[in-house]
């Protein structure tokens, strides 16, 4: 059956964004009270600054060594550029090749689709378990949690994701789930939830790995099922592929009898050649490796090798919403390499669980707003300084700066009522076109003494600032009072 | 040169002593400095807090206040880089294609102080004297909006009597970034008190910066704190002269 797919399409009804009340794309809190509570957390704030402070300099390393990075990273932009712009003929195209390779594809509009889906098809394997390759976007619909509902187990198969699923606990970075915790919690977790764990476990990395492995080992043999994500599909072949560093990953994608993939509809590549790009691209800018360890590809079933049922479900979970939005849809080129997370000064202080959603950092702050709708992640495009970091270490050069600064006035426009921050904002826009009326203003600031010694009288929201800062005293001359006067 | 001061609001109503310097400078340098007294700000407050339909009529007197010169300069990398990389884009946003162009062609002559003087005077030695151990904090428009790289250091290393000593992890932000400082105070304030514990390993008597907002943010805790550090915006220092005797942070405006 052809279907013709309409993304990004001029939209006559408001784009559809991702349904609340399933996946984890939404957080409780706002950013600032989510940041304060882990701020808090000295345990929490050493933990990361070492992690994203040893994964930036092992990144910056090699990226020094490419002598065409920039090149590379422009390339990059471009292909993805233009895979947004014929998004719908490409998908279409992967469409058919995967299923003349013997694959079957399926379209899921929604989370809630995809995992209806994922969940028939786990069921009439007849399996009560699943083995999972690391992936973002399953994560994102909730994909374990309709699993567990409708009676079947998923299994992270990642080190770092069985972390977090063993410890009851949520990712924190796209690429290092359980940044947040160190080898001592680690072991804590292990020996509290692990089956047949030896209770004399040590808190060192290779104990730690190995406690893992006999764990999973029996699992990768006794399950006949396996759900993975992808980080690349290309249309021309119908190839997916999956990267990864442990191993792990190749397990699943090779042992079970059925393989379910979910993919978000970006992941999809034109060429086989563009691989070459983001393969250069990938490890280097997210785990700081020349070459990514595990790269599986595969194309449909192959009689007599790997799974011998291949299943493919397209999501969309908003994604056709971001591509209609003319700046917005950059963010749909990201990698999910982190890169912009180990190099921002606000994730390194506030971690990944203050942004909510299972896209943390700069990219998470960019792209959940929008994948839900402004409304339900309206603090998130604030929750930076426009320091640019981001920017300069995305490999596919996404204006992540450019895109919070369009999410913010999208922010500020969907509130239905004018705030205190809105009559302010007019105010001082009236006073600084009249300059007789700012002139007048600069006297009245420094005549004005209400903000007692240093500021520290000051009422909120303004005594954010004068808990920790003193406010400069006003000079006895502003500077065109100087200059008028010379 | 007949050069026009772009002084910035936060620089004209606070900091003031950043933007007399510049014009002392550039005078010093045997420049002409002219103030367009109708100026008052690039709206970038508003641009980054959401507010692109409020800035439009401050970004159209900033060009129409600038457009007759062809030499434009500010004493930050922040206003300038709202002017490069803002303007046309609110202007565009608000269906004016007319105001973005000059927008454009405005940018194009506006230079942070640095750029000016390396670039675009094709000086690095001032001249100035400024017997003093200083370490400089990059701040983020100027480093990755600007490039200005290394231009503000190559000044300061000219200058005699001067100890320029390096800043550790000097290229990460300080925690102000406008309204987030008010907006995410917790976030902001870990940020600055690793800014501050870098700045007070260098054991410099002056943190400087090409941008006021900055130094008023790692003024303010440094001043918290009563580290006893001044933070010095860097066109005082290139006005300072064995003649003029160096300004302290605090310093009263004179002519």
């Amino acid at each position: 059956m052809t279907r013709r797919t309409f993304l990004g399409m001029p939209a006559t009804a408001p784009p559809v964004t991702a349904p609340a009340g399933v996946g984890h794309l939404r957080g409780d809190e706002s950013f600032p009270d989510a940041a304060r509570r882990s701020l808090a957390d000295p345990q929490l704030r050493r933990n990361l600054r070492h992690a994203t402070t040893t994964i930036r300099a092992k990144s910056a390393g090699v990226i020094d060594e490419q002598a065409d990075w920039e090149q590379l990273r422009a390339a990059g932009a471009a292909i993805k550029a233009d895979t947004l712009h014929r998004l719908p003929d490409l998908l279409e195209q992967l469409e058919e090749k995967v299923t003349g390779a013997g694959g079957v594809v399926h379209w899921a509009a929604d989370a809630i689709e995809a995992n209806r889906i994922v969940t028939d098809l786990v069921r009439a394997a007849g399996a009560d378990r699943v083995i999972k390759v690391k992936s973002m976007a399953t994560q994102e619909i909730g994909l374990n949690e309709a699993l567990e509902a409708a009676g079947i187990t998923p299994v992270e198969t990642d080190l770092a994701e069985l972390i977090v699923q063993l410890g009851d606990d949520r990712p924190s970075h796209i690429l290092v789930p359980a940044i947040h915790r160190n080898r001592a919690e680690i072991r804590e977790i292990f020996l509290r939830e692990m089956p047949g764990v030896d209770p004399a476990l040590a808190d060192d990395p290779t104990a730690l790995a190995a406690a893992a492995r006999r764990f999973l080992r029996e699992t990768f043999l006794s399950t006949p099922v396996a759900v993975s994500g992808a980080n690349f599909a290309v249309a021309e072949t119908g190839t997916l592929a999956v990267v990864e560093s442990e191993g792990n990953g190749r397990m699943c994608l090779t042992v079970p009898d059925t393989l379910i993939t979910v993919m978000g509809v970006e992941k999809v590549v034109p060429t086989w050649r563009d691989l070459e790009v983001f393969l250069q691209l990938l490890p280097r800018a997210s785990t700081g490796e020349r070459m990514n360890p595990y790269t599986s590809m595969w194309t449909g079933v192959t009689p007599g090798d790997g799974p011998q049922a291949f299943h493919l479900v397209l999501l969309d979970n908003g994604r056709s919403a971001v591509l209609a939005d003319e700046v917005g849809r950059q963010a749909l080129r990201c990698i999910r390499c982190s890169a912009c997370l180990n190099v921002c000064p606000v994730y390194e202080r506030a971690g990944g669980h203050a942004y909510g959603s299972v896209y943390p950092g700069p990219i998470g702050a960019v792209l959940s707003p929008q994948l839900t709708g402004i409304e339900d992640n309206a603090s998130l495009p604030y929750a930076s300084t426009l320091c640019g970091a981001c920017y300069d270490a995305c490999p596919v050069k996404i204006n992540i700066p450019e895109l919070l600064v369009h999410l913010r006035a999208e922010a500020v426009e969907s509130r239905p009522r004018p705030t205190a921050e809105s009559i302010a904002m007019a105010a001082a826009a009236y006073t600084m076109d009249r300059p007789r009326l700012y002139a007048a203003g600069q006297r009245a600031a420094r005549l004005s003494r209400l903000a007692g010694r240093r500021g520290r009288g000051l009422p909120p929201p303004l005594n954010g600032w004068t808990a920790s800062r003193d406010l400069p005293e006003p000079p006895a001359q502003t500077f065109r009072e100087w200059w008028a006067g010379r | 040169m007949r050069i026009a001061l772009f002084v910035t609001c936060l620089a004209d109503t606070m900091f003031p002593q950043a933007a007399t310097a510049t014009v002392r400078l550039l005078e010093r340098l045997g420049h002409d400095v002219v103030f367009p007294t109708e100026q008052t700000c690039c709206g970038q407050m508003h641009v980054n807090t959401g507010y692109p339909r409020e800035a439009v009529p401050l970004v159209r007197r900033h060009v129409r206040v600038f457009d007759p010169y062809d030499v434009i300069v500010a004493p930050s990398g922040s206003c300038v880089g709202s002017v490069r990389h803002q303007h046309a884009m609110v202007a565009r946003r608000a269906g004016d294609v007319r105001l973005a162009s000059r927008a454009e062609s405005v940018a194009g002559r506006t230079y942070e102080l640095s750029e000016l003087l390396v670039d675009v005077l094709g000086v690095t030695d001032v001249g100035a004297y400024y017997p003093h151990r200083v370490t400089y904090h990059p701040t983020c428009h100027s480093l990755r909006m600007l490039r200005v790289g290394d231009r503000p250091r190559q000044l300061l290393r000219a200058v005699r009597g001067l100890d320029l000593v390096e800043l550790p992890a000097a290229e990460q932000c300080c925690g102000f970034g406008g309204t987030f400082a008010v907006k995410n105070p917790e976030t902001s304030t870990a940020m600055l008190a690793d800014k501050m514990r870098h700045v007070l390993a260098t054991g410099a008597d002056v943190c400087a910066a090409g941008d006021v907002s900055c130094l008023m943010h790692i003024g303010g805790g440094l001043s918290r704190l009563r580290t006893g550090v001044r933070t010095v915006h860097l066109a005082e220092i290139l006005a300072s002269t064995e003649q003029s005797g160096t300004p302290s942070a605090r310093s009263a405006v004179r002519s």
